[in-house]
């Protein structure tokens, strides 16, 4: 097969990168990969499978310590420039230049790539009209919203047509909606201009709507071929499980993910979708107390995902420890009260008389597109920002008049890693601990107590800020709860985690609500609504709908006999009360 | 040239075009690279025309013998006896004048032909000519001369027994005639603003770009390292050049310093230093990609130098021989001596041309290193 034919051929490549103490980690082990020019091609895998590594090295950024790596015909490593005149690469994090305007940032990658006046001139208004930036031109991009920004960034590095295109994580931090239109927008440029592209993802749906996927793990390639010929090793493996005893899907599901013949297991729609590590004709799974029944499904590339990675992460503990804690029973004690909340900056309306409850004990979701007045509310919800008008009663305490006291009984993790990175875990629990007021024999038994149930002893001497990505959720989580909070909200606690992370994550999320607490969370992983008691979703500021899981999904129509995922469903709910809005307004 | 080779300049001119203008519409927009570039030189402007008081040592000083009685010797040595002054004996007055233009000495003491006569007689005279460029230093230096020629004076005349002995000073101060330290410190803040301008903001919106991650997009695109390099440098050597034209006008109408040199010269030496700095803030920022590191550095190399080191606040010469040697790395240092030779003296050549040729070797090499540093890779 001649040079040409091929986008990207990488023989046995390794990089490893020295830390600051002069550990090293090992990014790529000796990756070999061959990519067909034409097609569009994922690299999926966990946080630190190598994937970012692979496409700085790909676009010449990062020299490879050893094997050899053509790019579109071009030995990279010796001539990076002549790969560079030639492709297009967005970053992960696109910088845009924040004082630049939008139409100002698109001309000056319009003259770096040398793009001719008649060729701006076509291409140029059709790139407005994908991206539907084109009202907004003369906008600082520093002003964008986060998806608007990536769709400029990829508007950036589409103004001429790339022999390759390299995407790292487009769609990382935005919402279901602006995902969906920058997926459009690659599709439709595939298919128009036949281009090349390869983009990395940690979204395992958008990895089966490619037409070649390359499954990576610890910077090597685990699997490689066509989605669906990935998807059918899970053939057979697949169910939707329920107890008629009435247990939640959540609870089920954790109990179910840490049984050893089971890779996977998700709730879905009430139920629980279990892969099995094994083709089964009948799944019989044995569960104290639990009556079960389960129903075989069609298997989804997630569940061969899980299935091939349940074998290499087999060492990841799967069983979380219950939490300590005064179990209740009914849990309808309203702990949470919002009526008529208000916020408005300036003649803008962030939030638009929102009212929802949540009582003692459950899992709220708060769902919504960037913009959409969720974080607002979530700042109003923690005492962070006062809100404009309504009441808003946390804890039987109202915000608006009694703070303090309120928050005393109210943990936080926050979207970012808001840590101390120089402290180790055991210095940052001591300061968090002091901070809450908690003093002597009492902190040193929390402390411990904390760091036996999340299993933070291993690395209690680093430096939070060099710790494994699920390590630093964890500790943050750990932090928040030193004060035996009782309300609990988590501000995208899992954005940018691996599925695995992910799911350890909410069984500890589980074991905590099973134990009283009553937690509040925000994100963007539509399946992860799953895991909620109930769920509200939000835009422009306005109630859209609130509901079970179940309820959401019945809101959308079902498509060829297909229920909608949660995705779909958001996106339906969003998109027809959006047009409606349009309809109202002209 | 071929079709194609003309083709791929005018593309590489295009890239360099749109950096430029790139680079210009952030340097405007951005409040923080106006402050340092148009009101840091008016604020230090006002601040430096107030005077620093400082001591003085070691003033090179030298000695015109046209006598040479044993008084005259006597003076010679009290001169030579002091710490405060470094001697330096000389036939002619032509010669010592030379020095002084050149700086080699920062004062005369001339002992006319008739002094012992005349310091019988009860009316001798020692003529002292002080480089006032530097008042402070001059002031001091013109005490510390009384002072030497006094203390002579009386011990000799107590030694004669008499008190005949009795001596005047007639003292000069050339150059700044005014003997005013906004003299000197006006002209001085040119090195400043300069440092500021060519290393500090270059090497901070090189590590922005790193900070913002804007360089990774950039790297991927037909653009080399050198048009990279030559974006940033155009638009901070024209920020250089205003702020320059602010510190000449505002010595000019605030301070009333005179341009004794030419401002084509001064222009010219200026540029250069302004290109030292540039590259200095390039080859620091291609080591640090990060804002608050990339500003510590070039305030530890280049800034606090060009301000203590420069014989801009503090006269070399009065500094420890280590120390002073140590100056001699710093292009600040080169470039006051340039500067306070221009405004306050004139176009001495002598000291011109070898000061010049310093800077300009520097400015060379630094953005050299610059280009070979800044490499297209991250991490």
């Amino acid at each position: 097969m001649s040079a040409s034919e091929m986008a990207l051929v990488a023989k046995d490549v390794r990089k490893t990168f020295v830390r600051n103490k002069g550990e090293a980690v090992e990014a790529l082990a000796g990756i070999s990969l061959e990519v067909r020019s034409g097609t569009l091609t994922a690299l999926v895998g966990p946080d630190g499978s190598g994937k970012t590594t692979l496409l700085r090295l790909a676009s010449g950024l990062l020299v490879p310590d050893s094997g050899s790596l053509d790019v579109i015909g071009i030995d990279v490593t010796r001539n990076p420039q002549a790969v560079q005149n030639k492709i297009s690469y967005m970053p992960q994090r696109f910088g845009l230049y924040e004082d630049l305007s939008v139409q100002e940032n698109l001309d000056l990658y319009a003259d770096l790539h040398d793009v001719t006046r008649e060729r701006r001139a076509e291409v140029y208004p059709r790139l407005f009209e994908m991206t539907q930036l084109g009202r907004f031109k003369g906008r600082p991009a520093g002003k964008l919203s986060g998806g608007m920004k990536q769709k400029l960034g990829l508007a950036c590095t589409l103004v001429r047509s790339p022999q390759l295109l390299l995407l790292d994580e487009p769609t990382v931090g935005v919402d279901p909606l602006s995902r969906r239109e920058l997926w459009e927008i690659v599709f439709k440029l595939v298919k128009e201009e036949e281009l090349s592209v390869i983009v990395s993802t940690s979204y395992l749906d958008e990895a089966e709507r490619c037409e070649h996927a390359v499954l990576m793990h610890a910077g090597r390639v685990l699997a490689a071929g066509k989605p669906d010929e990935i998807t059918a090793r899970a053939e057979g493996c697949c169910f939707l499980v329920s107890d008629m005893n009435g247990a939640p899907a959540r609870s089920l599901q954790a109990r179910l993910f840490s049984l050893p013949g089971v890779a996977d297991a998700v709730p879905e729609a009430g139920r629980v979708r279990v892969v099995t590590k094994l083709p089964t004709q009948r799944l019989s799974l044995d569960l104290a107390g639990a009556r079960l029944e389960a129903e075989a499904v069609k298997p989804r590339f997630e569940d061969a995902f899980m299935m091939l990675f349940g074998v290499v992460m087999s060492d990841q503990p799967r069983e979380i420890a219950p939490v300590a804690g005064n179990r209740i029973a009914g849990g309808s004690e309203v702990v949470v009260e919002v009526r008529d909340l208000v916020r408005t900056f300036g003649d803008f309306t962030a939030v638009d008389h929102v009212s929802f409850d949540v009582r003692r004990g459950e899992v709220y979701g708060l769902l919504g597109p960037n913009g959409a007045g969720k974080s607002t509310t979530f700042k109003m919800l923690c005492g962070l920002l006062p809100a404009t008008s309504g009441s808003l009663e946390v804890a039987g305490a109202n915000l608006l008049t009694a703070g303090a006291r309120a928050r005393e009984k109210l943990g936080y993790v926050a979207q970012k890693f808001s840590l101390y990175g120089q402290l180790t875990i055991d210095e940052n629990l001591e300061f968090f601990a002091s901070a809450y007021g908690l003093r002597g024999a009492a902190k040193k038994e929390r402390i411990e107590e904390l760091k036996q149930q999340f299993e933070l002893d291993q690395f209690s001497h680093l430096p939070s800020g060099q710790l494994p990505g699920g390590f630093k959720q964890r500790l943050a989580l750990a932090a928040a709860l030193l004060h035996q909070p009782r309300i609990l909200f988590l501000d995208e606690a899992t954005s940018g985690a691996d599925p695995f992370a992910r799911r350890q994550f909410w069984a500890r999320i589980t074991a905590l609500s099973e134990a009283g607490v009553t937690i509040i969370v925000t994100t963007h992983f539509m399946e992860e609504a799953e895991y909620c008691d109930r769920i509200i979703i939000l835009d422009a500021g306005k109630n859209l709908a609130e509901g079970t899981p179940v309820d959401i999904r019945a809101l959308a129509e079902t498509h060829e006999g297909l229920a909608p995922t949660m995705e779909q469903a958001f996106i339906a709910i969003v998109e027809k009360e959006r047009s409606k809005r349009k309809e109202n307004a002209g | 040239m071929s079709e194609r080779e003309r083709a791929r300049r005018f593309a590489s001119f295009r890239r360099i075009r749109a950096l430029i203008r790139k680079e210009s519409w952030q340097l405007l927009r951005d409040p923080s690279s106006i402050a340092i570039g148009i009101v840091m030189p008016i604020a230090l402007l006002v601040l430096f025309g107030y005077g620093i008081n400082l001591d003085v040592k070691n003033v090179p000083v030298a000695i015109v013998m046209e006598d040479n009685s044993e008084a005259a010797r006597g003076v010679a040595s009290a001169f030579e006896l002091s710490d405060y002054f470094s001697a330096m004996p000389v036939k002619t007055m032509a010669e010592a004048q030379g020095m002084l233009m050149s700086a080699h000495a920062d004062a005369i003491v001339r002992i006319p032909s008739h002094f012992a006569r005349d310091f019988g007689l009860g009316n001798a005279q020692v003529q002292v000519i002080v480089n006032g460029a530097d008042s402070n230093t001059a002031r001091i230096s013109l005490g510390y001369a009384q002072g030497a020629v006094g203390v002579w004076a009386q011990k000799e005349a107590g030694r004669r027994g008499n008190s005949v002995g009795m001596v005047t000073i007639e003292s000069r101060l050339w150059f700044n005639e005014a003997n005013d330290s906004t003299y000197f410190l006006v002209p001085g803040l040119i090195v400043l603003v300069m440092t500021l301008i060519g290393s500090m903001l270059t090497a901070l919106v090189m590590a922005r770009e790193w900070e913002r991650g804007t360089f990774e997009a950039l790297f991927v695109t037909p653009v080399n390292s050198f048009e990279i390099l030559l974006g940033k440098t155009v638009p901070y050597f024209l920020l250089g050049l205003a702020g320059l034209a602010l510190c000449i006008a505002g010595s000019k109408l605030l301070f009333n310093v005179p341009l004794r040199g030419s401002l084509s010269i001064l222009t010219v030496v200026s540029m250069l230093y302004l290109l030292v700095s540039l590259g200095l803030g390039l080859v620091i920022s291609s080591g640090t990609k990060n804002q608050f590191i990339a500003s510590q550095v070039t305030m530890l190399v280049t800034f606090l130098p060009a301000m203590m080191l420069s014989g801009f606040m503090y006269d070399p010469r009065s500094m420890p021989l280590a120390v002073q040697v140590i100056t001699y790395i710093f292009p600040a240092r080169y470039f006051v001596t340039l500067l306070q030779t221009l405004f306050l003296a004139g176009n001495i050549w002598s000291v011109i041309l070898p000061n010049a040729a310093i800077l300009a070797g520097m400015a060379v090499a630094l953005l050299a290193l610059s280009v070979r540093l800044t490499r297209k890779r991250i991490a």
